[in-house]
């Protein structure tokens, strides 16, 4: 008897768990307050990006502030939404945080390499692309691994980031190599690095950015898929993606957009930038 | 979360397995590491305890992700191929190891110095006193702060998902990632994780209950 008493309340907690947390849930998923008039009346967009990715939104350990592409353009955008005394604030996402971090409204838009596609679509809103990237690899100089088709063996191990849709795009193209997910980029290249896995995929951008740093390494085979980047929002703030789609077509009449790609692209090697501004 | 489960079962499954290998194995192999090192800390051999402090020290004090990411990223940089899965275990035993050897070094210094004292005058070497006399009394002792111990290395195991280990951790990142369910996929993980650390707490106390 006294058994059961034990196992009847350790089941009710254990209900009342499960109600808490999925009313938890509902709230945040319900929440339909305007981003864009709490954006408008701090005078301040909060935007995730990325940390871990040269050219786009890397660390500076010397004075910690996150510099790179993605980081300028979301400084642009706000500017050009909320006029010159508008503020951007930063916070760091993976690709993995970035959609939770957004659906909680701890960001109140991603701008972090993230490509358009049409899985995401069914979880956020996107923008217009304000970015073409291509799917790439990077491999060890000197490596046997030409191109993407090199790759589609047995026993081959290629590096992933979770969350990135690189994983879902190398396994339709190969499908017998075997996807090891890590954390973010800097865990993925220094696991390149001891040789846990043959290459490193991901968006072009990204790798020749790793490439750049790390002397060893190269880009190789071009790129096999289409990875055009957008900034996402929350379901439901269509004023918001439409005041964000409205900011980049003007930075792109105004030759801002094409200062900032220059600024970061303009003397990347073996990277065609007027292909990424398309 | 039904589709979750629907969806993605064997993921999970394989998870689960995963999970459970690196926790038996770690188990098993911390256990014995630990107790000899425990006995290390013991004997009257200077130079041995001085080893096991050392072991303990480090090892407790490091965090299990810096152990598991040192076997991952910078043992096959120098020496020789190690994978997720075994840098994790590697790790984990290693860890857990030297929790084990204070938790069973405390329970062998709580028996009655006379159980030892008796057990020499009666003839017995110092070991065979260790084995037959002491040892029996001290692991009955440190079974509950061992139960503790062992769920905690299961726990710990997660570690494994920061390794490409593909555990249960591991395949919530990635459900959690693909299907933009954070909350779904997290909860299913955990409710996994449990049917594992429940029947071993229970499984402990009736241990602990049957030796009392």
């Amino acid at each position: 008897m006294k058994k059961i008493i034990r196992y009847l309340g350790l089941l009710t907690s254990l209900c009342a768990l499960v109600m808490i947390l999925s009313s938890c849930g509902s709230k945040a998923a319900t929440s339909n307050e305007s981003v864009l008039k709490t954006a408008e009346s701090n005078n301040t967009i909060v935007w995730g990006v990325k940390a871990d990715t040269k050219l786009f939104g890397l660390m500076d350990v010397k004075d910690s502030k996150i510099k790179g592409f993605d980081v300028d353009m979301a400084r642009a955008i706000t500017k050009q939404m909320l006029g010159p005394s508008g503020k951007a604030s930063f916070i760091q996402v993976s690709s993995q945080t970035r959609i939770p971090l957004l659906k909680n409204g701890n960001i109140d838009a991603i701008i972090a390499t993230m490509t358009i596609t049409p899985a995401r679509e069914k979880a956020v809103d996107f923008s217009d692309h304000y970015f073409n990237a291509g799917q790439s690899l990077m491999v060890k100089k000197g490596s046997p691994i030409k191109n993407v088709k090199d790759l589609d063996k047995k026993g081959t191990q290629v590096l992933a980031v979770t969350g990135a849709n690189s994983v879902a795009n190398f396994q339709k193209v190969a499908p017998k190599a075997k996807v090891l997910e890590l954390q973010d980029y800097a865990q993925a290249l220094q696991a390149l690095k001891s040789g846990q896995g043959e290459a490193l995929t991901t968006d072009n951008g990204i790798l020749l950015g790793m490439a750049a740093q790390n002397p060893g390494y190269q880009v190789v085979g071009g790129t096999f898929t289409k990875e055009p980047y957008g900034i996402a929002v929350n379901k439901g703030q269509k004023p918001f993606v439409n005041k964000i789609n409205q900011a980049l077509q003007q930075l792109r009449e105004n030759g801002e957009y094409d200062r900032i790609v220059k600024k970061w692209f303009g003397n990347i090697a073996g990277f065609n930038y007027k292909e990424a501004e398309k | 979360m039904i589709s979750i489960v629907a969806n993605h079962w064997q993921d999970l499954l394989y998870g689960l397995g995963q999970t459970l290998l690196c926790s038996i194995l770690a188990l098993f192999f911390s256990l014995i590491i630990g107790s000899l090192f425990a006995i290390f800390e013991v004997v009257p051999n200077k130079f041995l305890r001085i080893i096991a402090r050392v072991y303990i020290e480090i090892f407790r004090n490091i965090p299990l992700l810096v152990i598991t990411m040192f076997f991952y990223v910078v043992v096959p940089m120098f020496f020789v191929k190690v994978n997720g899965f075994t840098a994790g275990t590697i790790g984990l035993t290693i860890y857990t190891s030297a929790f084990i050897a204070e938790t069973v070094r405390s329970g062998i210094q709580s028996v009655d110095p006379g159980q030892m004292e008796g057990a020499r005058a009666n003839g017995m070497t110092f070991s065979q006193a260790m084995r037959y006399v002491v040892l029996p009394q001290a692991f009955k002792i440190v079974i509950p702060p061992l139960g503790n111990q062992f769920i905690n290395l299961v726990k710990n195991s997660s570690v494994l998902a920061f390794v490409a280990g593909f555990d249960l951790m591991y395949q919530g990142n990635t459900i959690a990632s693909t299907t933009f369910d954070t909350l779904n996929s997290y909860f299913v993980v955990g409710i996994l994780y449990l049917v594992i650390t429940m029947p071993l707490s229970y499984y402990m106390r009736y241990l602990e209950k049957r030796l009392d």
